[in-house]
């Protein structure tokens, strides 16, 4: 029987390393692309200016990037040492992408930094921007490689059970690395890396304009955030729209939840702007509707059924059914290799395997499951509405919030008025955090949102997790609770410090040359 | 297309290749930072050594990152066996190095002697942990790890911590910490500015010395000391990858496999010039000569390790038909044949910029240099 201690603390474990990973990666992402873009100005026009904008960012940047390798090497070891099962059951699919990662992405990104530092005086303007530019690559690299892999949990395209070996195999890699769930994950994720890096140039250097430090150097930043930010920040919000459509066409029951759509509308479906999901009584109290929204978001068409929660269960139980026909089956073969009747049951009924698998946490063996047993695990695949209600709603809201921020600096910036507005400047200082808090609840929407799976009705979560005992992954939590905290206070510290002291008080200037080498 | 059980045995070369790799680029970045304060005795000094990593360790860690990629893409028993079983070992490695990234980034940051000591001390833990885990860890391949597999391949592990820790294990790991302390030292000696190189020189060669006594002793220990296990079923390389198919038994040693390829004796012999020829090389103020000998020793190692395995990768004291080998441990043979392509693009094209990259910044980081920095 699986530990359910083991499973709960194994899950809090892997969340709440990954959340913390990716408070660093996105700014990683879009940082690293303003870099390259204001060291190719430096390269064009050869204004010193932009070398030392490229030099203090870069000094920000070099503090981020260390805490995103320190914390990306826990997350790719995570899988072995608390997905054991998980890690053999998909390995064959899942780890390639990762290893391709390390091989396509990571050396790019993790060699090019050193020369990023240290290569000023060594290298020509041409080949450091060449260096600039590929650093950026790297991370925009290695995101799509790790979200190739995330999108086929969500989305398990290309592969197949092998009854020999008790795993999952990949039949075609082609399906699994052109899978569009990857396609839209990695854009709408990528943007949001951009929509972040924009936000910490604007905000920082709004706050030396209303200092009334560094004006030219700031000025300039935020030219480049406004832009850069506008681009992406309307990026984000019409590729979330088509992350929205590709969830619906293969996590209808994600959908739903986000939604809190209880029941099968006549299409096409309104959009709940606002109300409270109540899971006991499965309704919303006080809902806001808007009609026909949610039809067009989901199927691109007036007509086209967004099934509702209570329909989905439903399908659940009788794919429970289904699959304890094909795990009755695998029990046969394993006794007999050639028992044809049985291997004939198996292929009918193997793509429902894992729904079977969803009574393991119910009782010890799926064979003996009662209705009340099936209804239990059925049950079971409604992840927590509420949270998925409210945290997609909030990310959304950013978004709309984040086209009007940049929009509004964009058009200062052109007309050259960044520093008229106090209240402006405020707004863009205060508006720092946000993005963050998008993001992180992007990826609960994501990621909450599929269980109780681990791999969309092929693996349950639970049944992932390694033989370890409840102990030890209480010990690994708290090391990494202590450690990460440690660290945190650490970082925030060093940002804030430089970037307090700002490029002036740095001595960022032409004359004083290569010395960023020491701060990498 | 190339036959599964071929394609089993290039993916077990791959493995060594990127072990060595990891050995090499990572391992003197390792020494350099558990040897901080041994040889530099004071902060100038100390960022002399520092900068001579600092530019590379990052590019360098990728190679044990790469090793966990590629071992749970070509071999997922392993990755998920070896890592869930030595939970604890596991933690504490990666707490090394989620150290190490911030304490080279953030070190001279501040221009605090205590803030600068305290990371001090951080670098050579976190150099110090990862070469005794790795030497542990592998001393524990030849005892045989208390692991079983059930019908549905799930892995139950019967051992704690501390179980780890047997005197062969840590034989093994005193092994790999002289190897890596002089494979460090030999690269300072080579790459920080002339007044260090006596010094880093000299604890180049007491710890190369060190290696070639407790080489010798684990390669006496396994010869006459330990069993070896075998393979007594028939083994079909082309077979789908389930350990539960073969029968293990514990019996003869571990140097079966050089009795029956001579060519093997290769590598202890390759590690054991490669320790002599670092030491003669060094007092002959051949740095550069030295530390490319001392790489020899982490590549003879390495493969004296691997070959006397050889066909296990590893094997279960528990169950000895649990032991996961490279007949039965292997990912498909569609996925070995996709990364095994991967491989052939894409490593070239890393060890090119890599070694541009290494162009680059040759030469020695001098003290004239490091008092022109400002510090942060
Ligand atoms: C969308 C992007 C993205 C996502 C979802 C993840 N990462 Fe990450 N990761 C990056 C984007 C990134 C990056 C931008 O490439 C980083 C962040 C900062 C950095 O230094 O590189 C990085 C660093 C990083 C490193 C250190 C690499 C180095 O030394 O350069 C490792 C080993 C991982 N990650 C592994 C993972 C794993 C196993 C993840 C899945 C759970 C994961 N990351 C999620
Ligand atoms: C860095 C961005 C990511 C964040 C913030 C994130 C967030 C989360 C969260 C909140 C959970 C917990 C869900 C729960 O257990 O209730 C989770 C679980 C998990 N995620 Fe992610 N995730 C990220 C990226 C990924 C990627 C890229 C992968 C795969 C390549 C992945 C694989 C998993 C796995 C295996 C689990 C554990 C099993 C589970 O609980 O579903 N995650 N993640
Ligand atoms: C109108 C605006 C937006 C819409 C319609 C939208 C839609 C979505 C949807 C449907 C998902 C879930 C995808 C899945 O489950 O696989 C998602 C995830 C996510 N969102 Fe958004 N989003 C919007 C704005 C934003 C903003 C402003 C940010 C941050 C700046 C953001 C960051 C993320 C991240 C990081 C994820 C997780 C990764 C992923 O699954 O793609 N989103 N978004």
């Amino acid at each position: 029987m699986i530990d359910n201690e083991v499973v709960t603390l194994s899950r809090l474990q892997f969340a709440l390393t990954a959340l913390y990973h990716f408070l660093f990666v996105p700014l990683t992402l879009g940082l690293s692309w303003m870099l390259a873009i204001m060291e190719a100005v430096y390269v064009m026009t050869g204004r010193e200016i932009w070398k030392r904008m490229t030099q203090f960012w870069g000094v920000l940047f070099g503090i981020n990037f260390a805490m995103g390798v320190a914390t990306g090497v826990t997350m790719e070891f995570q899988f072995g040492t608390n997905w054991a099962y998980y890690s053999h059951y998909v390995g064959d699919v899942f780890g390639t992408p990762l290893a391709i990662e390390g091989l396509m992405a990571f050396f790019l990104e993790a060699t090019l930094i050193g020369l990023f530092f240290f290569g000023w005086d060594r290298l020509s303007r041409v080949k450091h921007l060449l260096v600039t530019t590929f650093l950026a690559l790297g991370t925009n690299l290695s995101a799509l490689w790790i979200l190739i892999a995330n999108a086929w949990m969500q989305n398990p395209v290309g592969a197949e059970f092998n009854l020999d070996t008790m795993r999952m195999e990949v039949t075609s890699f082609a399906t699994v690395a052109f899978n569009p769930v990857a396609q839209s994950k990695f854009v709408h994720t990528v943007s949001a890396g951009y929509v972040l890096g924009a936000m910490f140039v604007l905000s920082i250097s709004a706050w030396y304009l209303l200092k009334g430090r560094n004006i030219e150097f700031a000025k300039r930043s935020m030219t480049v955030a406004a832009s850069f930010g506008l681009a992406s920040a309307l990026s984000v919000v019409v590729l979330g729209d088509e992350s929205g459509y590709t969830v619906s066409e293969n996590q209808k029951m994600k959908l739903a939840a986000i939604e809190a759509m209880w029941d099968t509308e006549k299409p096409p479906a309104a959009f709940t702007a606002f109300g409270f999901p109540d899971v006991a009584e499965r309704k919303t109290h006080f809902a806001i509707h808007i009609p026909w929204v949610m039809g067009i978001i989901g199927t691109r068409s007036l007509d086209g059924v967004l099934p509702g929660i209570n329909q989905l269960v439903e399908e659940a139980a009788q794919r429970i059914e289904n699959g304890r026909i094909a795990y009755a089956a695998m029990q046969r073969l394993r006794a007999d290799r050639n028992d044809t009747q049985a291997r004939a049951d198996f292929d009918a009924h193997k793509k429902d395997l894992g729904y079977a698998l969803l009574l393991r946490k119910v009782v010890a063996d799926p064979a003996h499951a009662t209705p009340a047993d099936v209804q239990t695990a059925a049950n079971s695949t409604i992840p927590n509405v509420p949270v998925l209600f409210w945290a997609f709603r909030i990310m959304v809201g950013c978004g709309f919030y984040f086209i009007a921020l940049f929009g509004y600096s964009f058009w200062l910036a052109s007309k050259r008025q960044l520093d008229r507005h106090r209240w402006y400047l405020k707004l863009a200082l205060y508006s720092l955090p946000l993005p963050w808090v998008a993001i992180e609840l992007g990826w609960i929407v994501a990621e909450y949102g599929r269980q109780p799976w681990a791999i969309e009705g092929v693996l349950p979560t639970a049944l992932g997790v390694s033989s370890v005992s409840a102990g030890q992954v209480l010990f690994s939590l708290c090391g990494f609770v202590i450690f990460y905290t440690a660290l945190a206070v650490v970082d925030g510290v060093l940002m804030a410090k430089y970037a307090r002291r700002g490029p002036d008080g740095l001595g960022i200037s032409p004359e004083v040359k290569p010395s960023l080498g020491a701060a990498s | 297309m190339i036959d599964y059980e071929t394609l089993r045995l290039l993916w077990w070369l791959i493995l060594g290749v990127l072990l060595i790799g990891f050995a090499i680029m990572d391992g003197f970045d390792f020494g350099v930072a558990a040897l901080l304060r041994v040889l530099g005795h004071n902060d100038e000094e100390r960022r002399v050594l520092l900068e001579t990593v600092e530019p590379v360790w990052e590019g360098n860690q990728v190679w044990f990152i790469l090793g966990g990629g590629a071992v749970f893409a070509a071999w997922p028993f392993v990755y998920a066996v070896a890592f869930s079983g030595l939970y604890v070992a596991m933690f504490l490695l990666l707490v090394a190095f989620i150290l190490r990234p911030v304490g080279f980034s953030y070190r001279n940051k501040l221009n605090d002697p205590r803030w600068r000591n305290a990371w001090d001390w951080v670098l050579t833990v976190s150099g110090l942990v990862p070469m005794l885990i790795f030497g542990v860890a592998f001393g524990n391949l030849f005892l045989g790890l208390p692991f079983r597999l059930d019908a549905e391949m799930r892995m139950t592990y019967e051992g704690g911590f501390f179980g780890l820790l047997s005197p062969f294990a840590v034989l093994s790991g005193l092994v790999s910490i002289a190897m890596l302390l002089a494979h460090g030292a030999s690269y300072a000696a080579f790459k920080a500015d002339e007044s260090l190189a006596e010094r880093s020189g000299r604890v180049a060669r007491i710890a190369a010395l060190a290696y070639i006594v407790f080489y010798l002793l684990a390669g006496a220990w396994l010869a006459f000391g330990l069993p070896g296990y075998a393979i007594v079923s028939a083994v079909n390389g082309n077979a789908p990858s389930n350990p539960l198919l073969k029968q293990v038994a514990i019996q003869g040693h571990w140097f079966a496999g050089y009795a029956a390829h001579p060519a093997f004796w290769l590598a202890p012999l390759a590690a054991l010039v490669g320790a002599v020829g670092s030491i003669v090389l060094i007092s002959a103020r051949k740095y550069f000569a030295g530390f490319l000998a001392s790489s020899l020793v982490c590549a003879g190692t390495i493969l004296s390790a691997g070959f006397a395995l050889f066909p296990f990768l590893m094997p279960s004291s528990l169950d000895p038909n649990s032991s996961l080998t490279v007949f039965d441990a292997s990912s498909s043979q569609t996925t070995l044949g996709i990364m095994l392509v991967v491989v052939i693009i894409f490593l070239p094209i890393v060890l090119a910029y890599t070694s541009w990259v290494y162009r680059v910044l040759r030469g020695r980081v001098t003290l004239e240099h490091i008092k022109h920095h400002l510090g942060y």
